[in-house]
């Protein structure tokens, strides 16, 4: 058995490692790839703090990672066409400031997972992930509908938005922003789950009724905890938007919410840095078996049934033991 | 607006509906009985709509086609029950929803892989093809009439099946009480295998149904399989009449929403603009009216149990 605290620093580690080592080769993809790893992980740490920490399966994440997405496609879209953006109280330019963007993406999904919860709370169990997922799947179809931004054809955004002081630009300088983000994220979590709320939270998890009974309401630990985690998926919906320099429904799509629940599973159902591995074995599998065949998805498939099947716990169950009490 | 136009637009909506209840039927079933969440019900769907394509075109009868669909998917449904479905139903309902989602995969790659990315092609039989006319002169295609008639003589024998015969008593207790009904001497694997062939080749014949009015391709039971979801959170999971309910329900909203709404808003927006929120509200009322019906019913129109 691996200590856990040892497997998280040098995940990190390679992590920050793989990009830098392309750089110096001079292959620019792989920085991409890592980048990609990077806010995919990002989002699943979004979703660990709900499904890990709240036990709240929710199966319509990507309704917060397009919401970011969005944000970050309409206010560049504004910015880059010269159209002033108007909400009817104030007329606004656009902005191609990342810094803004963030803000507005995490404010937006904050608010749509606020609405989402206070709805989706009032059940449980397979009502919750049902209703989760049908929220995401309204979104989309309004993406699909909404022809002033581009509708089914999505926003393209020509330019890559700016950060004070930085070239975006640059593969690894971009790569260095998403980074710096999913430590921050990752820092957030760990002190979360360490902090009185994480035990409330926690323990309305596995007992909701003797929660109850010492005077807290777990609805609305499970709430907050829902709030925090679409925000910090929506904010890797930003980020990736601005990878790809294009916003689409398809990030609303439900293969996206499911894809964020593989990842978790595959690193670690509600261990700090399962989605950080599962998001980096996914990028690895996607690119290695993607380029071996088309049909990788079967592969996937049968990798994800046999983790279901006989590897609770995901990859850092297998290396270090089953989840601790905290 | 014409009284033409709205009796179509109604029996559309019906058609649809009765079309979901068959998914909804052996979501609700499968989840009533063995408490199990399948996301894999969509790629049923699919493996009927397949077999049914595969197999018209060899011997051009759609009877066959339809025979093949259901044996198909059943087929398909024993095979995944008995190596994979069964390991999950004392399992949480994450576990249930990565091991369903896997089999998406390893269904929607395999069907590519087998039939290519194209879209096949299942004709209406030349029996069932043309319109009708109705009562007060309303044209109307004869197979989606038909698809409404099978539809409606699909969920009486359900009913039939559930309500009158020693088998659906033993599912009705099996939703009950698994350990008594165990305990009595009822072999309770090899109903929860029923069980799930039932599901599945209902799911199975929706596809076949519903793949000749539309084309056949992967992904298919997708966009069905959450509708179907959000049929049975309306009717209240574990119900068949609630399924029942919620599809028809479901079916019309839909319908009549994408061709009134655009309509409505017309009457007091520009036309531009009314075609576009009134398309953005069409697609999003089935869930507007989910969560109408979460806030005031949270188990459902019929449900019983949260």
């Amino acid at each position: 058995m691996i200590r856990e605290s040892y497997l998280n620093a040098a995940l990190l580690a390679g992590l920050l490692a793989v990009p830098l080592y392309a750089l110096v080769v001079d292959e620019p993809f792989t920085i991409t790839l890592a980048t990609r790893a990077a806010i995919l992980a990002l989002a699943a740490v979004g979703l660990n703090i709900a499904l890990g920490w709240g036990g709240l399966v929710s199966f319509g994440h990507a309704a917060f990672f397009g919401i970011g997405g969005y944000s970050m496609g309409i206010l560049a879209f504004h910015a880059q066409n010269f159209v002033p953006l108007d909400l009817g109280i104030m007329v606004f330019d656009g902005t191609k400031s990342m810094p803004i963007i963030w803000l507005v993406a995490v404010l937006a999904s904050a608010l749509a997972a606020l609405l989402i919860g206070l709805l989706s709370l009032r059940t449980s169990g397979v009502y919750f992930i049902m209703i989760t997922l049908a929220f995401a799947q309204m979104f989309y179809y309004f993406a699909i509908s909404w022809a002033r931004y581009g509708g089914e054809d999505g926003i393209p955004i020509y330019v890559r938005n700016d950060f004070p002081g930085l070239n975006t630009l640059v593969p690894i300088q971009f790569f260095g922003i998403c980074f710096v983000a999913l430590l921050l994220a990752l820092w957030l979590n760990a002190r979360l789950v360490a902090s009185p709320f994480g035990l409330a939270l926690n323990a309305a998890r596995q007992v909701p009724v003797r929660v109850q009974t010492v005077g807290l309401d777990p609805t609305r630990l499970k709430l907050v905890a829902f709030v925090m985690s679409g925000a910090i998926t929506g904010l890797a919906g930003a980020l990736f938007a601005d990878l790809n320099r294009f916003v689409s429904p398809s990030m609303f799509s439900w293969h996206l919410s499911g894809e964020l629940i593989v990842l978790i599973i595959l690193g670690g159902v509600g261990r700090l840095m399962g989605p950080v591995l599962g998001a980096v074995m996914f990028v690895a599998l996607e690119h290695w078996l993607g380029g071996l065949t088309t049909h990788w998805h079967i592969a996937l498939g049968a990798i994800l049934l046999g983790v279901v099947l006989f590897a609770r716990g995901g990859l850092i169950g297998l290396l270090c033991g089953p989840r601790g009490q905290t | 607006m014409s009284t033409i136009l709205i009796i179509e637009q109604v029996l559309n909506g019906l058609q649809s509906g009765v079309m979901l209840f068959l998914m909804a039927a052996g979501l609700t079933l499968i989840f009533g009985v063995m408490g199990l969440i399948n996301l894999a019900h969509g790629s049923l769907y699919m493996v009927g709509a397949f077999a049914a394509a595969a197999v018209a075109g060899v011997t051009g009868s759609f009877l066959l086609a339809l025979l093949a669909a259901l044996a198909a998917a059943a087929a398909a449904g024993v095979l995944v029950e008995t190596l994979v479905i069964r390991r999950l139903y004392a399992a949480d309902h994450l576990d249930q929803v990565l091991a369903t989602f896997a089999l998406i995969l390893i269904f929607s790659e395999g069907t590519r892989l087998i039939f290519g990315s194209f879209p096949l092609y299942l004709d209406i039989p030349s029996w069932l093809s043309g319109p009708v006319t109705l009562p007060g002169g309303i044209q109307y295609p004869l197979y989606r009439l038909a698809l409404i008639g099978a539809g409606l003589a699909v969920a009486l024998a359900l009913w039939v099946l559930i309500e009158r015969t020693r088998i659906g008593i033993q599912i009705r207790a099996g939703e009950n009480d698994r350990e008594m009904i165990a305990a009595l001497g009822v072999d309770i694997s090899k109903l929860y295998t029923l069980v799930f062939a039932l599901g599945a080749a209902l799911a199975g014949l929706a596809g076949a149904l519903v793949g000749a009015i539309q084309s056949v391709q992967v992904g298919m039971g997708e966009p069905v399989l959450i509708l179907a979801f959000v049929t049975i959170v309306i009717g209240g999971i574990g119900s068949i009449k609630g399924a029942f309910v919620g599809a028809i329900l479901v079916g019309l909203t839909q319908t009549l929403g994408s061709v009134f709404l655009p309509v409505l808003f017309r009457l007091f927006l520009e036309p531009a603009t009314a075609m576009s929120l009134g398309a953005s509200l069409a697609n999003m009322a089935v869930y507007i009216l989910m969560s109408l019906v979460l806030i005031f019913r949270p188990a459902g129109l019929m449900g019983a149990r949260a």
